[in-house]
């Protein structure tokens, strides 16, 4: 391919460009298929014709012969001979010859045969004359020729002017036909493919403009339902999908220049602080103390953005198993039932056992413990409240409903929404610790299992409601939770494979 | 303790084989996964340390090859991926381990020590582990300091278990939380501390000398200091 052919200025090279379109294709694939058939069929029914008319030549000359032969033996050879005499005068296609068993004419309208004519019993086609000096323009006919007793022979035929004028006639008509048919199929099929091709025209115009950057534009849809649309709103949706992720990417990477410069301003002070300050070696190991406690906050909250981006990006599909979600529920309320009462609250524990759902063991348990962590954070009794935090799940229909509940001051409903956005923080919690990323990082679990995620008034204080959908009640079977690291033989944990 | 640690990174190399052997122990350094691997063939090594994103060989190829080579060296992976997947193809892959990075030095040695034992240890655990005058009857379930009985709820049986298997080894909150509890994810709070206290009230109160110690800016460990 030489670069011209690459390149994208179309109407340089118009013609090469029209032979590689779709449209052209299509029309000359139809038109050579119709007129393929278009040929056959007219072929066939001029053939068709043709043997027709010759059938009914043959049987008028067989007639006309019987009849002749009839008057020979009635009336003998002389009445023959008057009687084609008289017919030979009259005109038309018929053809008449009587001669003697030599070959001389005795009575007919035919002047000049092809030699050997008269010696071929039967009927053949020939070219003959009706004069004599005719036999340079020669016409043809269909003849029969009859032995008469007493060796007479007796030439019956018809011209085919007639029957080849018909055929000339249907051949013109035929090629007529095709010509007509080949041009209006032309602009058929062109028309039709246009109307077709525009539209996919169209669609690469918008996806070129979106790939220029106008990432808003979106593919026509005409409303008829057929599979361009289907594609079309296919295709839609995809690109509003990716922009849902990239819209998440830029707000992730906004986030990151916004409540990420604090802490590092705040690290970078501290080290620089401690610098120009520090008198002893204690002052200075304080300091780097706290330099790493601020580093391993900024790598929780980079781990933190990551896993809520890569859950909003639905990669963490692996590992999903039918799980007890009943031990993972108590599992983490006893995990956290002596920190609660140490903090003066109550952890109470309303399990249902044995219920099932289809999930990754570790981000449930990530999501509940963030519910319980902020249950215990905002529930404490100096926030107001009784200290009282529940935590529960039990069957809801073909759901399991988890929910973390505590008596805390709760969230206005008018911030629900916000709250599980990243980085929000409520006023009132701005004094605790903490980034905001812990419901946005439920809100990402939830969606991922495909459940719902709601916030409740609990009159007083917060419930957040997970509804997952219900797993299958079969065996537990849990291959993707490796077994603890420690605790196995030296060698491969059982059961998982090497390869 | 000799230990091979395959980093591609010099500086990280240089500062993690410095700091084991400030420790006491023999690091050698591999710069990427064939020379780690020629290295850690040769054996003789009682753990290996291996970055999981190297050049030439990536640090799962170069276990999974050792493993196929019935080479049972202890591994633990380094990985910058710290996504719940990556840990469990790390494990899959022949891994016995998996840090994400960033990591602190303490907690990867307490996990290097406790690879490096476990492969000197007999196939079978022992049904009862014994620290001084602690005892832990791991088929009676049942807890014993000095002849009287310790009542322990099930989770803090499990808790003194894994502790006093690993007596005189530094055991961090996160290899609690994993190894106790089977959680991998990052809790956040001291929630494993309150555990402890808890545990150390039963089984120290009362006593002259405890047995459950805190040690600093790392983790718990059971020792009899007598």
């Amino acid at each position: 391919m030489t670069p011209a052919d690459a390149s994208p200025q179309p109407r340089q090279r118009f013609l090469p460009t029209l032979f590689r379109t779709t449209a052209f294709k299509l029309t000359a694939a139809y038109l050579v298929i119709f007129a393929l058939f278009a040929a056959f069929v007219l072929g066939y029914v001029a053939w068709n014709a043709q043997r027709l008319l010759n059938d009914q030549i043959r049987s008028t000359i067989d007639a006309e012969i019987q009849g002749l032969a009839e008057q020979q033996r009635q009336g003998g050879i002389r009445r023959l001979v008057n009687i084609v005499e008289r017919r030979s005068r009259a005109p038309g296609a018929s053809l008449y010859l009587v001669t003697t068993p030599v070959g001389e004419r005795v009575a007919g309208n035919v002047e000049a045969l092809p030699p050997g004519t008269l010696d071929k019993p039967g009927e053949s086609e020939i070219e003959y004359s009706r004069t004599a000096e005719g036999i340079d323009t020669p016409s043809r006919a269909i003849v029969r020729v009859f032995v008469l007793p007493a060796g007479f022979r007796l030439l019956v035929g018809r011209d085919l002017e007639e029957r080849d004028r018909l055929g000339a006639v249907i051949r013109r008509a035929i090629g007529w036909s095709l010509a007509l048919i080949f041009i209006l199929g032309c602009f058929a099929s062109w028309f039709v493919a246009r109307r077709v091709l525009k539209r996919i025209d169209g669609m690469s115009e918008t996806a070129h403009g979106i790939m220029e950057g106008d990432l808003k534009g979106r593919l026509a849809v005409t409303g008829t339902g057929d599979e361009l649309d289907r594609l079309a709103l296919n295709l839609n949706a995809m690109l509003d999908r990716i922009g849902e992720l990239m819209a998440g990417m830029q707000q992730v990477t906004d986030n990151i220049a916004h409540d990420l410069k604090t802490p590092l301003t705040r690290l970078r002070n501290r080290a620089e602080e401690a610098l120009r300050t520090a008198q002893s070696p204690d002052e200075l190991r304080g300091a780097l103390d706290g330099a790493i406690e601020e580093a391993d906050n900024l790598i929780r909250v980079f781990n933190a953005l990551l896993m809520i981006a890569r859950l909003e990006a639905g990669r963490v599909s692996e590992n999903m198993s039918d799980l007890d979600i009943s031990e993972v529920v108590s599992g983490l309320a006893e995990l956290y039932e002596p920190l609660a009462e140490e903090a003066g609250l109550s952890l109470t524990c309303e399990v249902a056992p044995g219920l099932k759902v289809h999930g990754n063991r570790e981000l449930i348990g990530q999501a509940l413990n963030n519910l319980i962590d902020n249950a215990l954070k905002y529930g404490a009794p100096e926030q107001g409240g009784d200290g009282s935090v529940t935590v529960s799940a039990r069957q809801a229909g073909d759901q399991v409903e988890l929910s973390v509940a505590d008596r805390g001051p709760g969230v206005p409903e008018a911030d629900r929404g916000r709250v599980l956005d990243r980085f929000v923080r409520l006023d009132a919690s701005r004094s605790k610790p903490g980034f905001g990323l812990g419901l946005s990082l439920v809100a990402g679990v939830v969606r991922l299992h495909g459940g719902q995620l709601r916030l409740e008034d609990n009159a007083p204080g917060l419930r957040v409601v997970i509804l997952l959908p219900a797993g299958s009640p079969k065996p537990v079977d849990t291959p993707a939770r490796a077994e603890p690291a420690a605790s196995t033989a030296a060698s491969n944990p059982a059961g998982l494979p090497t390869h | 303790m000799r230990l091979l640690i395959v980093e591609d990174d010099a500086e990280a190399a240089a500062y993690l084989t410095k700091a084991f052997r400030e420790v006491g122990h023999v690091a050698d350094h591999a710069a990427d996964g064939l020379e780690g691997y020629a290295m850690a063939e040769g054996g003789g090594y009682d753990v290996l340390v291996i970055d999981r994103m190297l050049p030439r060989l990536d640090g799962l190829s170069l276990i999974r090859s050792l493993r196929e080579q019935k080479d049972e060296t202890p591994a633990l992976i380094l990985s910058a991926l710290a996504q719940v997947d990556d840990r469990v193809k790390g494990l899959r892959a022949g891994g016995d381990d998996y840090l994400p990075k960033p990591y602190a030095f303490s907690e990867l040695l307490a996990r290097v020590e406790v690879l490096a034992r476990r492969r000197g240890a007999p196939a079978s655990e022992p049904t009862t582990y014994r620290v001084g005058e602690l005892v832990l009857d791991r088929l009676a379930h049942r807890v014993t300091r000095e002849g009287q009985e310790v009542v322990l709820q099930p989770r803090e049986f499990r808790l003194l278990e894994y502790l006093m298997k690993h007596a005189g080894q530094v055991v961090t909150r996160t290899m609690l939380l994993e190894n106790v509890w089977d959680y991998h994810f990052d809790p956040q709070t001291n929630v494993i501390d309150v555990h402890v206290s808890r545990l150390r009230a039963k089984v120290d109160k009362g006593f002259e000398l405890p047995m459950i110690h805190t040690i600093r800016g790392a983790g718990y460990m059971v020792r009899d200091t007598r």
